[in-house]
């Protein structure tokens, strides 16, 4: 019998927050272009469980696992080819999602703007229990005051006056790295691929172009105020003002949230790339997966390899043992390298080709944990009971 | 008389599963019929419009047999008694 629009809708009861036991000590989020996985593991790190496909059929490049404020909750972005994305919640580990009433990650109307997908979730400080922030195409970024129930556009960098010029790179226009200064919830750094890296000290009212040092080859000026098109940029908590960033072309340091840049290219056999991920402990240490070049999105010589600076980019060192070193024309994307927050400290990271890698040893072996996936555009790793890694 | 409207699965759980809601008011115009749709299950209309109250790319609209697209859109007159089905479209990977 059809429904009458009389019949008005009753509000949903609220997800409950009663813990679920998490099926194993560590874990996994891929997010692939047919659903996201999770993946399941003890500390040990060599056996894994996997749950899914969720989301079948839908894209996923953003999830995270919030753990602060007592919680233990899952977000994931899917977004169906036809009906959009949507930000979605799980409190028990993925057995069930929220469905919101409505699309939760929406332009105002006046804006002239629409939703292409979501890129990017992440929290903010753990002073901001119930903050998060999620980075989008075309380039914006959403707030949410109520762990990730509604969100809301920031306007400062909304409005920006270089948003005109931005232009998409091959992903789309998109904001795609959300650093937070945990001394300060005012200061945050955005990347935008192309624009550039954005810097706020009052809490996203304002925003500065912080690109000096980082060249955009494939403008007629080098070196712009802004239009870089930044990869990723990453920092460690205990050394926030300094950031590492991955270029579309060139790999850089700041020492001074941005302000400026010098290129740490060091022994990489190409400074082109996309993923880059800091150690959970270390602050020196980074990893990379180079890509020979912009016209050929694999590695180079076919050889699949992950880079590991241990002294700040001063040098860089390939990590292959357990790696294919021959026919790997393999792509890494850019949220597709992860860590853990053990010690040692777990090393992930998903191909383009769906296959799922992981070291629980710092990078310095791997193992193929699944082979066979969709291809993989994002891949978070999280201990479980040690806070929020994204 | 009132204008039907068929929703595929996947909208659905937005309208607290229901398959077919029947709008009791006329309403001119699929625009309108929408409008009136988004007053009780405005999550429906989320997925099948964009921020700027376009059809999403990926996304179809019918009255009777005929697409909207191919008529004047969401402008497109809906007769008393009308079924608007709203479809995916054959995109997809």
């Amino acid at each position: 019998m059809p429904a009458t629009a009389k019949t008005k809708q009753t509000k949903p009861k609220p997800r409950p927050k009663a813990k679920s036991k998490a099926p194993g000590e560590v874990l996994l989020l891929v997010g692939t272009m047919k659903g996201a996985f999770l993946f399941w593991s003890d500390r040990k790190r060599k056996k894994w469980k996997v749950d899914g496909p969720h989301f079948p059929g839908e894209s996923v490049y953003a999830l995270a696992f919030d753990q602060r404020g007592g919680r233990q909750r899952l977000l994931a972005a899917p977004r169906s080819m036809h009906w959009g994305s949507v930000i979605r919640a799980s409190d028990d580990y993925g057995k069930t999602w929220s469905a919101p009433d409505r699309q939760n990650v929406r332009f105002p109307e006046d804006t002239g703007l629409s939703l292409t997908q979501i890129w990017q979730i992440s929290a903010a400080t753990s002073s901001e229990p119930d903050t998060l922030f999620c980075g989008v195409e075309p380039a914006a970024l959403f707030q949410s005051r109520d762990g990730g129930e509604s969100w809301t556009v920031v306007k400062g960098l909304l409005d920006h006056e270089h948003r005109k010029q931005w232009q998409p790179g091959g992903g789309g226009l998109c904001l795609h790295t959300i650093l937070c200064d945990p001394a300060d919830s005012r200061r945050m750094v955005v990347a935008i691929s192309t624009g550039g890296v954005y810097r706020t000290e009052d809490g996203g009212k304002s925003w500065r172009a912080r690109n000096t040092g980082v060249r955009a080859e494939f403008l007629p000026d080098k070196h712009p105020e802004f239009g870089q098109c930044v990869h990723k940029v990453v920092h460690h908590p205990s050394r926030p003002e300094r950031l590492f960033l991955q270029n579309h072309w060139g790999l850089y340091r700041s020492d001074n949230w941005g302000d400026n840049w010098n290129d740490v290219a060091n022994g990489v056999p190409s400074d082109f790339g996309f993923a880059m991920q800091m150690h959970p402990h270390k602050q020196d240490t980074v990893y990379i997966v180079p890509i020979q070049s912009d016209s050929f999105r694999c590695v180079p010589e076919a050889k699949l390899r992950v880079y590991r600076t241990g002294d700040g980019g001063k040098s860089w060192k390939p990590l292959a043992k357990g790696l294919p070193q021959h026919d790997a024309y393999e792509t890494i994307l850019r949220d597709a390298l992860s860590a853990d927050a053990l010690d040692p400290a777990g090393i992930y990271f998903g191909t383009r080709s769906g296959k799922l890698y992981a070291s629980g040893n710092e990078g310095n072996s791997w193992e193929a944990i699944a082979e066979g996936l969709p291809p993989i555009v994002c891949v978070k790793g999280a201990a479980v009971g040690a806070g929020t890694l994204s | 008389m009132g204008v039907t409207v068929e929703l595929p699965r996947a909208l659905q759980p937005y309208a607290h599963g229901e398959s077919v809601v029947v709008l009791d008011e006329p309403c001119a115009s699929v625009a309108e019929a929408l409008a009136a749709l988004e007053e009780y299950w405005p999550g429906v209309v989320d997925l099948v419009l964009t921020e700027q109250r376009e059809v999403r790319q990926h996304v179809n609209v019918f009255v009777g047999d005929e697409n909207i697209r191919f008529l004047d859109g969401l402008a497109t007159p809906v007769p008393p008694g009308s079924t608007i089905t709203i479809l995916a479209a054959v995109s997809g990977g």
